[in-house]
């Protein structure tokens, strides 16, 4: 699992990783634009200030004169005017770039994941994908909006106080102008280190988290082991850790500021030195050898800010190759040409082409091994299932129960061989002509967060609360929202905590027949639900399954005892097939599998 | 939780905190001091250079500067002498670095230090918070509050709270250098300050909840997508790839506009903070210009104006942005200071390290949590080295038999609810730990901690070999799954490693709690999830290791307690049958009929 782990990012600044995302650069081009002259107008002005006070002083101050004060003034207060307006247009240009920008990124990243397979999701923790989707995409937005401000401001400022300083006195100017670079390569060593420092900060802190969820998860345990005290110390150890690496970061930013205004104070000084002569020799004037300490103190603000930028527009490669990597991912399942032609794709389907499902399902030669490798899960498996046929499948958990449901829901595909839907391969029609036939229950049934409404209307976006209610009463989901204050209106939490996990799966139910499928994949709940909800739920499924091909992935007996047929799964292979009966008498795993569920349920039957 | 103490406040929290960084933060607000103090020696330097050196006026009011001068020998003689003013200037800023590294550097030690004591005391007070409360906690709140809210207060500790006194310092120190300088203009320049931190302040005070509902939008906008990506199969399974899309583009753009209108918000703010700098500048100019014609101030002491002006009216601009975002820290603290509150277990001081290893005597004990009753009048005797085994349906009270032994929870001490007793010891006389280091429990849901299987086997504790482990695991019947990992016993668990099945956690627990060697152990429904053959097996090997151990084995499957000394069979609390299995069987009653119904109906079903 380490590969979705922080991976360590090294890597120099590379062209072809930005080209990438030039098709996300280009509906902002003109905003980027704006905001790069309008940082030249601010620079500008920037630089304009301490030549504003060298006038002052020379024309003002030195001569002990007021004359011609007031419309000096008014340059003064329009020149900040005119930095007014522009930090006001370029913090919003910038600021919709950024916004938009990552907008846009976020918006290509999850249209293509509603492409993706399935194999995917289940090889990758949901976290990694989020992270991808929210941080990364508002990481480089950030950057490409606020990066280019700091650069154009940074580099102009310091292109436009050079040619102030050369230009004001060429003799003092040169000094400073050799300067910058070593400044600016200080600079970037140091940001670097830092950089790297605050990584290490950064990882340690996340394992700090993690302690404290298993610290706090496992706290029962570690009450009956007695080893509070051990964990404690482990703990300590870490945050000890955390402790030298921040203090390390900060030391390096400690050293480093000083540094970086040593040489400021070295610039002051030789400007002091050598303007303090020309001052007195009657070959300077004191506004420019102020002027000149101006620009020599402040010149190393916008050479941090660059090095900063530098820094981060290589750290956000990294962001960047990992978002470009699920762009470029291509979706394992997919509609040939033909079928898209014909039946449309997800996002706009050709329903008036579909032909009605009717609920054959043929399992042909099929043989199947997950993308992400390991053995054949199938071996030339064939199987008929005439519509209206319950099938359950039964196997210990982890067994590999789910496999068949996801090749007949079509979320993986036969390795070779095909399955037939109605006599022909479905690989023929399009996934959603196949997923809209389907109504599947999950076993954790998943709930969107919303009303309830909501939720039901989930199965038939169209369908009316009459209908909504119809297909509720059908499962007797009525019954949960009698038990409502607010009916239909009520909130179900996210991810439906504030119901019980019965009543979610009533509300599942209720949203799968309202979609009125042909095919029907329940994944049954293993965890307790009260007696009452699981009588309800029996008769909801039995309601359900009335003239559709069904699949249950079954754990209880009664669910079980429904089916005509029993798939057996241990270790992901069939074993034993065939009906309930059949299974006993053979006295094979399907016996023991069976005695044990019928001790668990049957303990205090009364 | 009858006794709450009263509720400690952030403030106090806070100081308790700074307790062991008293001494760094004080090393850092003295070198702070001295690193103002060079800060705003340069530009009265420069200032002397210009006036005095190179300007040629009197030296004037400075102290110790003309004594200096003389020393030196007097303003026409440093004429000459430039690069040696130079040459102090840089040595100034050299003393200046080095105070300004000392003062970063014990900064940066006492608050992670502060930060570092902060999370090992929360650490290790959750850990010694009874069982009680970790049953009611919602998991993730406790940890965003360990990781977010001590966040919060880093942030304080390290940026916020010496800025905040640097600020002050440095308006303090720059004003009573101005205004002897020059009144007028020290006022008109000071005049800004409140100006513009009021400024600061009260924006940024006012956008608080519009960054609060960006916030939340983004929240939103996450738990969108992660509700897709969790439910991915739903999403598939009905076909509603389009309606996905369009919420999720919905709830983007909302969040994305919400974001936009706040630039509009925010550029306003620091257009008109740097158009109040920009005039502050603009009047001291004017104002200088005026002063300097009436003689009232010179090019030397103008410059020290504007200099002393620019170090002065940013931090004041950051002091808005600090005491707006301060108000949050007192919020953490106070969230954090609950956790700290809550009463963790502690013993008597004359608990009790005796034996444990007596019969165990439940003496009419009633028990309930809160107003539901969980236990009435259950009295029983488990003689010691044999074993008991309980039935019943859930919620019939077993597991709290089992938590009231090893004092998961705690009888009340005063006897009216009976009394549990070991070897005629009172549990509650015993210390905790060794209590329950004596007595291993074997939980419903084990936990297995995100290391190696060793490490888990071992409980984290180094005392035990290679050979001991595996044997443990040999009796619990995992040591043949676990060799079949890639790395063997060296295989990692839980979240970053494999993901073991619900059996084998429950065959991992169990050897870990044999390897401690307790002398009584409880097994809380620990095989339900491992087929009866293997069941048997671990009882089998079991019996052999655990010669002369009490056991307590509680199930709801009849073959694993059939071979108990003693069944007891529990319904809504109460003891409703109790005996040796054999009795049982002849008693005819729930024992019976269970007994009957996995026996037989399986081989009825099958004709």
């Amino acid at each position: 699992m380490s590969y979705f782990e922080e991976e360590r990012y090294d890597k120099p600044f590379s062209l072809s990783v930005w080209k990438g995302m030039l098709p996300f650069f280009r509906p902002f081009r003109s905003q980027m634009l704006q905001v790069t002259i309008l940082m030249l107008i601010c620079s500008l002005v920037d630089v304009f200030i301490p030549l504003y006070q060298k006038y002052i002083i020379d024309t003002f101050i030195v001569p002990r004169n007021t004359a011609g004060i007031w419309p000096v003034a008014v340059v003064g207060v329009v020149g900040m005017l005119v930095q007014l307006i522009a930090t006001v247009v370029f913090t919003r240009t910038a600021m919709k770039v950024e916004m938009g920008f990552s907008r846009d990124l976020k918006k290509a990243l999850f249209d293509h994941l509603q492409t993706l397979s399935l194999s995917y999701y289940n090889t990758t923790p949901v976290g990694y994908i989020i992270a991808r989707v929210m941080s990364d995409t508002s990481r480089i937005g950030g950057l490409v909006a606020w990066g280019l401000v700091d650069v154009m401001w940074g580099v102009s400022y310091v292109i436009f106080a050079m040619i102030a300083m050369v230009a004001l006195d060429w003799r003092l100017g040169i000094i400073l102008v050799i300067m910058v670079p070593f400044m600016a390569l200080i600079t970037w060593w140091f940001q670097n280190r830092i950089l790297k420092y605050n990584r290490v900060v950064r990882r340690t802190n996340s394992r700090i988290t993690g302690s404290f969820n298993e610290g706090i998860n496992g706290a029962r345990t570690s009450k009956t082991l007695v080893i509070e005290d051990i964990n404690s110390r482990e703990f300590a150890a870490l945050t000890g850790e955390m402790y030298g690496s921040s203090v390390r970061a900060a030391t390096l930013a400690a050293i480093y500021m000083p540094v970086i205004l040593m040489f400021g104070a070295i610039a002051v000084a030789i400007i002091m030195v050598n303007g303090g002569g020309y001052v007195m020799g009657g070959t300077m004037l004191f506004g420019t050898l102020s002027a000149m300490i101006s620009y020599a103190v402040n010149i190393f603000d916008p050479i941090q800010q660059m090095a900063r930028v530098f820094s981060d527009v290589i750290a956000t490669q990294a962001n960047i190759e990992r978002v470009q990597a699920l762009l470029d991912r291509e979706p394992e399942i997919v509609d040939s040409p033909a079928v898209v032609e014909k039946y449309g794709d997800s996002f706009n389907p050709r329903r008036e082409n579909w032909e009605p499902l009717h609920g054959d399902i043929r399992f042909d030669d099929v043989t199947f091994r997950y993308p992400d490798g390991g053995d054949d899960v199938l071996e030339n498996f064939s199987l008929d299932v005439k519509a209206g046929t319950c099938v359950a499948i039964v196997g210990e958990t982890g067994a590999g129960k789910s496999t068949l449901v996801n090749l007949v829901c079509r979320f993986f595909e036969p390795t070779s061989g095909r399955i037939l839907i109605d006599g022909r391969d479905y690989r023929e029609r399009s996934q959603l002509w196949l997923h809209s036939n389907i109504g599947y229950v999950l076993q954790s049934p998943h709930l969107f967060s919303g009303n309830i409404r909501e939720n039901i209307r989930y199965g038939n976006l169209d369908a009316t609360d009459e209908e909504i209610m119809a297909a509720a009463r059908m499962v007797s989901a009525d019954k949960v929202l009698e038990k409502l204050p607010k009916g239909l209106d009520s909130d179900v939490g996210e991810g439906g905590d504030r119901l019980s996990t019965g009543e979610k799966q009533l509300i599942s139910f209720a949203r799968a027949v309202l979609a009125d499928p042909r095919i029907f994949v329940l994944d049954e709940a293993t965890s307790s639900i009260d007696t009452d909800t699981e009588r309800l739920i029996q008769n909801a499924i039995s309601n359900i399954l009335k003239d559709r091909t069904s699949f249950l992935i079954a754990h209880r007996l009664s669910t079980i005892k429904m089916a005509d047929l029993i798939l057996v799964v241990r270790d992901g292979k069939i074993v034993e097939q065939g009906t309930h009966r059949e299974l006993l008498q053979k006295k094979g795993y399907y016996r023991d599998l069976y005695t044990m569920q019928y001790q668990k349920e049957m303990t205090f039957e009364k | 939780m009858e006794q709450t103490k009263a509720k400690r406040r952030p403030m106090a929290l806070l100081l308790e905190l700074f307790r062991g960084s008293r001494i760094l933060y004080l090393v850092a607000a003295v070198f702070m001091l001295a690193t103002v103090f060079c800060n705003f020696l340069l530009p009265q330097m420069i200032r002397f250079v210009v006036d005095n050196v190179v300007g040629g006026e009197p030296v004037s009011d400075m102290p110790l500067i003309p004594g200096l001068v003389e020393w030196l020998g007097g303003t026409g003689a440093l004429r000459d002498r430039l690069p040696l003013m130079g040459f102090l200037a840089v040595v100034l800023a050299a003393v200046g670095g080095l105070c300004n590294f000392i003062y970063h550097r014990s900064l940066s030690c006492g608050a992670e230090g502060m930060i570092k004591r902060l999370r090992d005391r929360l650490y290790s007070h959750i850990q010694k918070l009874p069982y009680q409360w970790h049953v009611a906690i919602q998991t993730g709140d406790i940890i965003q509050r360990c990781t977010s809210d001590v966040d919060v207060v880093r942030n304080f500790l390290v940026n916020q709270l010496l800025e905040m006194a640097r600020t002050i310092v440095l308006v303090v120190v720059a004003y009573s250098l101005l205004f002897p300088m020059n009144f007028n203009m020290a006022l008109a320049s000071a005049l800004f300050l409140p100006v513009i931190f009021a400024y600061s302040f009260v924006f940024l005070s006012k956008v608080s909840n519009r960054f609060l509902a960006a916030d939340e939008a983004e929240g939103q906008l996450l738990s969108i997508a992660q509700e897709n990506f969790t439910g991915v199969r739903v999403v598939r399974a009905f076909g509603r790839e389009r309606h996905e899309v369009d919420q999720f583009d919905k709830q983007n753009h909302h969040f994305a506009n919400l974001w936009m209108h706040l630039g509009k918000l925010l550029s306003s703010y620091w257009g008109l903070g740097d158009l109040i700098t920009g005039l502050q500048m603009i009047t001291i100019c004017v104002m200088g210009a005026f002063e300097a014609a009436k003689g009232n101030i010179t090019v030397g002491g103008f410059i020290v104006f504007l200099t002393y002006n620019s170090m002065t009216i940013w931090p004041v601009r950051g002091l808005g942005r600090i005491l707006s975002e301060a108000s949050k820290t007192g919020v953490s603290l106070g969230r954090l200071g609950e956790i700290l509150d809550a009463e963790p277990e502690t013993d008597p001081v004359d608990a009790l390290e005796a034996p444990v290893d007596g019969d165990i005597v439940f003496d009419h004990v009633s028990f309930s949590y809160g107003d539901a009753p969980v236990l009435r009048d259950v009295s029983f005797t488990v003689e010691k080295g044999t074993t008991l085994g309980i039935l019943g349906a859930t919620g019939s009270g077993k597991t709290t038999v089992a938590h009231l032994i090893c004092r998961l929870y705690d009888l009340s001490g005063d006897g009216s609810n009976g009394a549990i007793t070991i070897g005629g010891v009172n549990v509650n006389r015993f210390q905790r730990d060794w209590l329950r280091k004596n007595v291993g429990i074997v939980l419903q849901e084990p936990f297995l901690y995100s290391r190696t299987i060793k490490d888990n086997i071992a409980a984290l504790s180094g005392h035990y070999s290679p050979d001991e482990i595996r044997e443990a695991a040999r009796i619990s019947c995992v040591d043949d799954a676990i060799e079949q990992f890639e790395s063997g016993y060296d295989t990692i668990v839980g979240e970053r490693g494999v993901t073991l099945s619900g059996g084998q956690k429950q065959r991992v627990a169990i050897a870990r709690t044999i390897l401690g060697d307790p002398a009584v152990m409880i097994f809380d429904d620990s095989l339900s999830a491992v087929d009866t053959e293997t069941d048997t097996r671990i009882r089998g090997a079991l019996a052999g290791r655990t010669k002369g151990v009490t056991t307590l084995i509680i199930a709801h499957r009849i073959t694993s307690i059939r071979d108990a000394d003693k069944v007891i069979v529990m319904d809504d609390g109460r003891i409703v049958e109790m005996g040796t299995p054999q009795e049982l069987m002849e008693l005819g009653g729930v024992y019976r009929r269970i007994h009957d119904m996995q026996e037989s109906i399986v081989e009825s079903e099958a004709m």
